[in-house]
Parts: structure tokens; sequence; C-alpha cells
């Protein structure tokens, strides 16, 4: 066995044991850390692939916002996980049953299957060679030349989700004192000042 | 020799245990979160596969495409699980019936 194939294996397990680890795992926060490893390893398959730039944004993206996101919803939410444990069993033979029909479905549709003849012709972006450029140089080419306006939308999801999330999860307190600039500025100091004559020994 | 089977059957896998965790836990919204998480990832690892064996970028643009849509998709959700978590004091999403729907 070559390196490159221990490698796949290594990652694949990774992959497979993090995925599954994260839906069976008893406690939420172990699921999110079971989640990481999942992404970590398919972050090593990308670059086994050959595609780092793939690689290196699902480990920023995945593993540094969106499994921390997770951890804090975790951890911010004070839920009873045990009781939502308790159910899990119920649900076992049913999902057990539609997980091991569409892995035959699935199975069914990769045991016989090959490219169409016409697949070679129909590539729409060739990848150039690694010795003229590299694969996050070629993508930048694509992404702000033929794909700038999905590009752009894809930034505009971004401030959507960002402007929703914010939105929702804001929420004014009453009765907690913030800072009013204006009325800090129009304050009067012959208003806000009283000199009182206090006679020793009594006080106010 | 690793070839593009290979990835396929690990991509498949993965969806495979996405789509079991979504029917395990049907009442943690958390973990199914997670999964639809999980079902994207493998999404993802379908479409680099196909990129790298065909020789074809445009495999790869798409995955940025899921990876935005994925991230979006995770803030929002679980920004109205903490909405719903504040307003109800669980996330037991099988009694979800404030819309009435």
């Amino acid at each position: 066995m070559t390196v490159p194939a221990i490698a796949f294996y290594c990652f694949a397990a990774g992959v497979l044991a993090g995925g599954l680890f994260t839906v069976i795992s008893r406690h939420p926060v172990h699921s999110v850390l079971w989640l990481i490893l999942a992404f970590l390893s398919s972050a090593g398959l990308f670059v086994l692939l050959g595609a780092e730039f793939v690689a290196m944004l699902l480990v920023i993206v995945y593993v540094g916002a969106v499994a921390v996101l997770f951890l804090f919803v975790v951890m911010m939410l004070d839920v009873d996980f045990a009781q939502l444990r308790a159910e899990m069993a119920k649900y076992l033979p049913l999902s057990l049953m539609i997980a091991i029909v569409l892995l035959m479905q699935l199975a069914l549709a990769f045991g016989s299957w090959s490219f169409a003849p016409e697949a070679e012709d129909l590539r729409a972006n060739i990848a150039p060679p690694l010795e003229e450029t590299h694969n996050t140089a070629a993508l930048g080419l694509l992404i702000y030349d033929d794909y700038i306006l999905l590009f752009q939308l894809s930034g505009l999801i971004l401030l959507v989700a960002m402007i929703g999330a914010i939105v929702l999860t804001l929420r004014h307190k009453e009765g907690i004192k913030r800072q009013d600039v204006l009325s800090q500025m129009y304050r009067d100091p012959a208003e806000a000042l009283e000199i009182k004559d206090v006679k020793p020994g009594q006080g106010l | 020799m690793i070839g593009l089977e290979h990835y396929l059957t690990v991509a498949a896998t993965l969806f495979i245990i996405g789509i079991f965790g979504l029917f395990l836990n049907r009442k943690n919204v958390i973990i199914i979160l997670m999964s639809i998480e999980l079902i994207l990832l493998a999404v993802n690892i379908n479409l680099v596969a196909f990129s790298a064996f065909l020789n074809d970028l445009t495999g790869q643009v798409f995955t940025l495409f899921v990876l935005t849509v994925a991230a979006a998709e995770a803030a929002i959700g679980l920004a109205i699980l903490v909405c719903f978590f504040r307003n109800r004091g669980t996330i037991a999403v099988e009694d979800v019936n404030n819309m009435k729907g």
C-alpha cells in the first residue's frame, strides 16, 4: 500500500467515525467535537484530491466558524440533554431501516456506472496543469471572472444571514442603564448640582 | 490505487449517516442541524472528487457556494434556535406549534 492510499484510508475512517459519533454521541459538546474531527478529516481528503483551497476553506469556515458557533450555542442553552436522549432508542429501528434502504439504493447506483463518452468534452473549466497555475490561483481566476455574479450573490447571502441572525437574537432588556450621548451632552451643570447646607452632627 | 469510487463511497456513507442522524435525533434540533452539515459535507466531497478526477474546476467553485450556503444556514438556524429557546425554555422540536401551521 502506498502512502497516499494509507492517508486516504485514515482520513476516510476519520470522516466516517466523526460523522457517526456526531450523530450517536450522548452529549452535544462531544457531538460538536466529533463534527470537528469529520471536517478536519475531510479537509485532509480534499488535500489528497489536490483541492488545497477548498480544504483550507473547510478548516477556516467550518472548524473555525460553524463548529465554534455550534459549541457556543450548545454551551449557552441550558437544556436537559439526557431527557432529549432518552427517546433515542424509540427512533432507532425506523432510522436504521431508512439508512439501510438508502444505502442499498446508493449501492445499486454505484454498482455499475461509467463516465458518459462526451463527459470529457463537456468540461466547462479545465484545470490548468499544476506547473502553470496552482489550485488557489486557478480558482481565483475562475471566481473573479466567470463566476463573479455568483460570487457576489453568495456574499449577499452571507450578509442576509448575518443581518437575520442579529435581528433574531438581539433583544432590548428593560431596566438596564445604557449610554445616551445626547442627553449626556445637553446636561446642564447648573441643574445637576445642588448645594446643601449640612449642619454639623445632624446630617441630611 | 485510490479511485473515484473510494471517494464516492465515503461521501455516500457520510450522507447516509447524516440522514440516519436526522431520524435518530428527532427531538434535539442541534444534532439535526449538525446532521444537515454532515449531509452538505458529503455533497462537497462528491463535488470535489468529481472535479479532481475529471480535471474540471467547476466542481470546486460550486463547493465554495455550497459552503457559503451551509454557513449561512447554520447561522440562521442557530439564531432561530436561540430565539425559540428564549420563548419556550426548551428546544424540543416535536411540539413546535407557535405558528399554528
